[in-house]
């Protein structure tokens, strides 16, 4: 029997997290396809690049001889096309490949909503490698871009922000939500965030949007209006970060069922049985608890990646993440959150919130009223134990409990200022 | 192929701010002072040049560092590490690669450049610092009262420029207060004051208490030894202070704490390199050839150094236990007792903690310093112990050693290879403590479960060359012998992902856990499979 072929289309971390597993596990031929880089790199840190903190060596978690030593075989094209029936697929370069079994991890692109302009020189997201050349070409320092306006605020967004920051590049901040990120935090951190990010010099408009990106003869941006005052902002660059969206172009064409994104079964399988679908390309059919279909989080790619490495090793096992949780960082600021808390209470929940008088350090914890069970976790300005709140999850333990229980959860650095008894005493008195 | 695998930022580094030029030329001419002083320009009274010299310098760098800090937020600011030309190998690294190399060339070499008389006079540049020297001792200066001064100038200054940068990190404050404190004191002004007691009849040898065996290669050489005996009480206490630093407080501290309590908290090695080279700890090398490296190279030395030791004290012992109780027969009995003594420890206990190569050289070097030593006991071979004169052996060691690796590419270096050359490839002391944080002690660095995103900050800012991203993404935590605890790669990480602890001795070394968010059934999965 000759060896079965796994092709994997990405090398992002879903597509290599799944081959390491599948190397762990096996002797397959693997192949992992990417046009965007030779070898797999943490997109995470693409902005670390731009500020100077590190090399694009610096971001590749393997060394270049890793690859060859495990017998991975890597091919850098572009996939085209797919036939699924005939186990092919087809690369930009003409050459087709056989597969026994395929696993898609083709990621994410920036969305863009129709804006007119938004294909003109100068406006980008920031996602791939090929962003980041982009930007250093777009806006290498404050002269070549003497303004820089960011529509959509998330997480990218306020990268962006604080990477042009950092090259003295003038930024307005177009922000749909009515405080910063307030689609997912509740206000008060929203807020708090607000002005941290206008602190750092940030011209941040919040209720704002994009009517048009306004462009010149050589179709390059040099203003954007803005819906609700008809302002006219000039700028050099247009970074557009208002979320991502499954990078599926080229499935559509073929009889592989996609929505938004590439559907799967919780097995991580399309409708065809030696296709899979991992990372943020991903569209679930079946909810899982409060997860959204698509999660374009790090750490659910690299699951994914664990889990079909599995089933495609003989051991099929379901999709099953445990507790949501996530982290980032708004200039200063780290942010890490576990369980859910959602930016309204829901019904039956209820919110304790605390802050630090002058700092930008808070907490706020979502529980249910009744029994009071508790259900997540922010955390802004303190670092916390992931192992403590899972247990606290695990367990369904009380809110009571877990401020009882906070200074166990406590990670940040020895010799830290702690909050705990201010958070429990501020605890106490509001349930009085 | 990707043609641009090196991009990086082109961004110019910000240009020097009005403060910052002002600041960076009142510190060099501070050093022009002194060059000057090396070819006998000294324009006014030595004591005013001196003071205006040092003075100079100090207003400078901590000029400079807080025209830099204080326009920004703080936090993590490391923009343009890998733009500006000094930090990231251009040429001002280079050039001052070459300087401090050449500085310490004529240093250990040639001092009588520097102005070194012996039984006479100094004159140039130490003769500058001997009213200086006067007020501390009472002599005057030598090459080293230059070098100590200076040194503990770039460990104050650049440590008060380190406390603006973390100022958001109280670990980084009180470990950077805490090698100013020690440099200040137990290196520099402690041994000149107990120089002080010195009389016709009494003296102490030079002796910074915190400086230990086998750090402190010299200790137990024969002049010192004998200064320490001829001092009567106070100076065999010191005697067996160093001793049982290196037997006893050693080991327990390094239990509680991990070896950072020595090498990033109190060490002068490890002070100057966490305060004037902290701009190039990004540049250590990473890669697993370079670990592969360390290892080797670093316990060769340890050996090295060993055996000098022991081959210096046998050759000023005598063989008659009339005389003295310690002979040279009872001294290398014991020397084999204690080494036999820790490598059954290691391997009764230990072995499943050490790689195989480490096994292997572990027996290699029992069983080598065992042959030597039992040579004493074979008639014939006494008088060359370890094959090698003793004295062969002490020399060389200071010279290759002492001088060369610690001190011209140790720190010469600087620019070049990262701030932590000699800590991470030659020291002997740092070897002694890892391989005790390693296998005995509660110190390790925790992965916070599943929130590590790879980005590499932590291994980028890892001055030992570690790569903690390895560890983190895997959710392992980190228990490397190599490890200083200088804490900054909990620093630099942008999702509270490490945290530097002292806890139980259990599941220290998780290797075979997985990551935190997978559910209970694929973690039992994976075990099993």
């Amino acid at each position: 029997m000759t060896q079965e072929h796994i092709v994997i289309i990405g090398n992002g971390i879903a597509g290599v997290t799944a081959a390491r597993h599948i190397r762990k596990l096996s002797d397959k031929k693997v192949t992992i396809i990417s046009s965007e880089s030779e070898y797999f790199f943490s997109r995470t840190a693409l902005m670390y690049v731009y500020m100077g903190h590190m090399k694009w060596q610096h971001l590749k978690p393997y060394e270049d001889h890793f690859w060859r030593k495990n017998n991975f075989n890597l091919v850098q094209d572009h996939v085209i096309d797919i036939f699924p029936e005939q186990h092919q697929i087809e690369l930009r370069s003409k050459r087709k490949i056989h597969f026994d079994q395929l696993i898609i991890a083709t990621g994410s692109k920036p969305n863009k909503f129709g804006w007119p302009g938004e294909n003109a020189n100068g406006v980008q997201g920031l996602y791939s490698k090929q962003d980041l050349e982009l930007l250093e070409k777009n806006a290498p320092d404050n002269k070549t871009c003497r303004r820089a306006v960011i529509v959509g605020g998330g997480l990218i967004g306020v990268e962006l922000a604080e990477m042009l920051h950092t090259r003295k590049i003038p930024v307005t901040f177009l922000v749909r939500e009515s405080n910063f990120w307030n689609n997912v935090l509740p206000d008060e951190e929203a807020k708090m965030l607000n002005k941290h990010i206008k602190s750092h010099g940030i011209d941040l408009r919040l209720n704002t949007n994009l009517e048009k990106i306004l462009v010149d003869e050589n179709n390059r941006v040099y203003a954007v209006k803005v819906k609700e005052s008809d302002e006219i902002i000039n700028c050099d660059l247009v970074g557009l970060t208002a979320g991502v969206s499954p990078n599926i172009e080229f499935v559509k064409d073929s009889k592989i069922e996609t929505n938004r994104g590439i559907l799967v079964n919780r097995y991580l399988q399309t409708n065809y049985k030696h296709i899979y679908a991992i990372g943020d390309c991903a569209e679930q059919r079946e909810n899982i608890g409060y997860r959204k279909p698509i999660e374009a989080v790090w750490y659910t790619g690299r699951m994914m990646g664990e889990t079909v490495a599995q089933t495609i090793c003989g051991k099929p096992m379901h999709y099953n993440p445990g507790h949501w949780f996530n982290s980032a960082k708004f200039f200063d600021i780290e942010y890490q959150t576990y369980g859910w808390v959602f930016n309204q209470p829901k019904e039956g929940h209820e919110h304790f919130f605390w802050k630090h008088p002058e700092k930008d350090i808070c907490i706020h914890i979502n529980y249910e009223k009744r029994s009071r069970k508790f259900i997540g976790f922010n955390t802004f300005g303190i670092r916390m134990r992931h192992v403590f709140f899972n247990q606290c999850l695990d367990a369904s333990a009380t809110v009571d409990d877990v401020v009882k229980h906070l200074h166990l959860a406590n990670f940040d650095p020895e010799l830290y200022k702690t909050y705990e008894k201010s958070i429990q005493q501020a605890f106490k008195t509001q349930q009085i | 192929m990707s043609t641009s695998a090196n991009i990086s930022a082109t961004a110019s580094a910000d240009n020097l701010n009005a403060q910052q030029k002002i600041a960076l030329f009142i510190g060099f001419s501070g050093l022009f002072i002194l060059v000057l002083a090396v070819f006998k320009i000294v324009v006014v009274n030595q004591l005013v040049a001196l003071l205006s010299s040092l003075i100079f310098i100090s207003i400078g760098i901590i000029w400079y560092a807080k025209s830099t800090y204080k326009g920004q937020s703080p936090g993590v600011k490391n923009n343009f590490i890998y733009v500006s030309n000094l930090t990231n190998r251009g040429f001002w690294a280079y050039l001052l690669g070459l300087s401090l190399t050449g500085f310490y060339i004529i240093l250990y070499f040639y001092p009588e450049i520097l102005g070194l008389v012996k039984n006479g006079q100094n004159t140039r540049l130490i003769a500058l610092f001997d009213p200086l020297s006067r007020v501390l001792s009472g002599n005057p200066a030598s090459q080293w009262f230059v070098y100590g001064t200076l040194y503990t100038i770039a460990i104050l200054t650049f440590g008060i420029k380190a406390l603006l940068k973390y100022r958001h990190n109280s670990y980084q404050k009180v470990r950077t207060l805490s090698v100013i404190f020690f440099q200040l004191s137990f290196a520099f002004i402690i041994p000149e004051l107990m120089a002080r007691l010195n009389t016709n009849n009494f003296s102490l040898p030079y002796y910074d208490l915190k400086n230990i065996w086998p750090l402190n290669y010299y200790n137990f050489e024969q002049y010192r030894v004998d200064q320490f005996i001829n001092a009567g009480s106070i100076g065999l206490a010191l005697l067996i202070f160093g001793i049982i630093s290196i037997f006893i407080i050693t080991p327990i501290l390094t239990f509680k704490y991990g070896k950072r309590w020595y090498c990033s908290w109190v060490c002068g090695c490890g002070g100057l390199a966490e305060t004037a080279g902290d701009s190039f700890r990004h540049l250590s090398n990473k890669s697993i050839n370079a670990w592969r490296f360390e290892r080797w190279l670093i316990h060769l030395v340890t050996v090295f150094i060993t055996l000098a030791t022991i081959a210096v004290v046998y050759s000023y012992l005598g063989d008659d236990s009339s005389k003295y109780w310690l002979t040279r027969s009872t001294f290398l009995i014991a020397v084999m007792s204690i080494l036999s003594l820790v490598f059954a420890l290691i391997m009764i206990f230990k072995r499943n903690a050490l790689q195989k190569d480490a096994i292997y050289a572990a027996i290699a070097f029992f069983i080598i310093i065992g042959s030597l030593i039992s040579m004493h006991f074979i008639d014939g071979y006494q008088q060359q112990l370890f094959l090698f004169e003793a004295e062969t052996l002490r020399s060389s060691y200071g010279f290759l050693i002492g001088s060369i690796f610690s001190g011209v590419i140790g720190t010469g270096f600087y620019p070049i290879f990262g701030n932590r050359v000699w800590c991470r490839f030659g020291c002997p002391m740092a070897a002694i403590l890892g391989l005790q944080q390693r296998l005995f002690s509660k110190f390790r660095i925790t992965t916070n479960g599943g929130q590590c995103i790879s980005c590499g900050n932590c291994s980028t800012y890892c001055e030992m060359g570690i790569d903690v991203r390895a560890y983190a993404q895997k959710g392992e935590n980190i228990v490397r012998s190599s490890c200083v605890g200088c804490g900054i790669c909990a620093n630099v990480c942008p999702r509270g992902v490490l945290k530097l602890e002292n806890d139980n001795l259990d599941h220290r070394i998780n290797s075979e856990d997985i990551l935190l968010g997978n559910d209970v059934d694929l973690k039992d999965f994976l075990k099993k499979s």
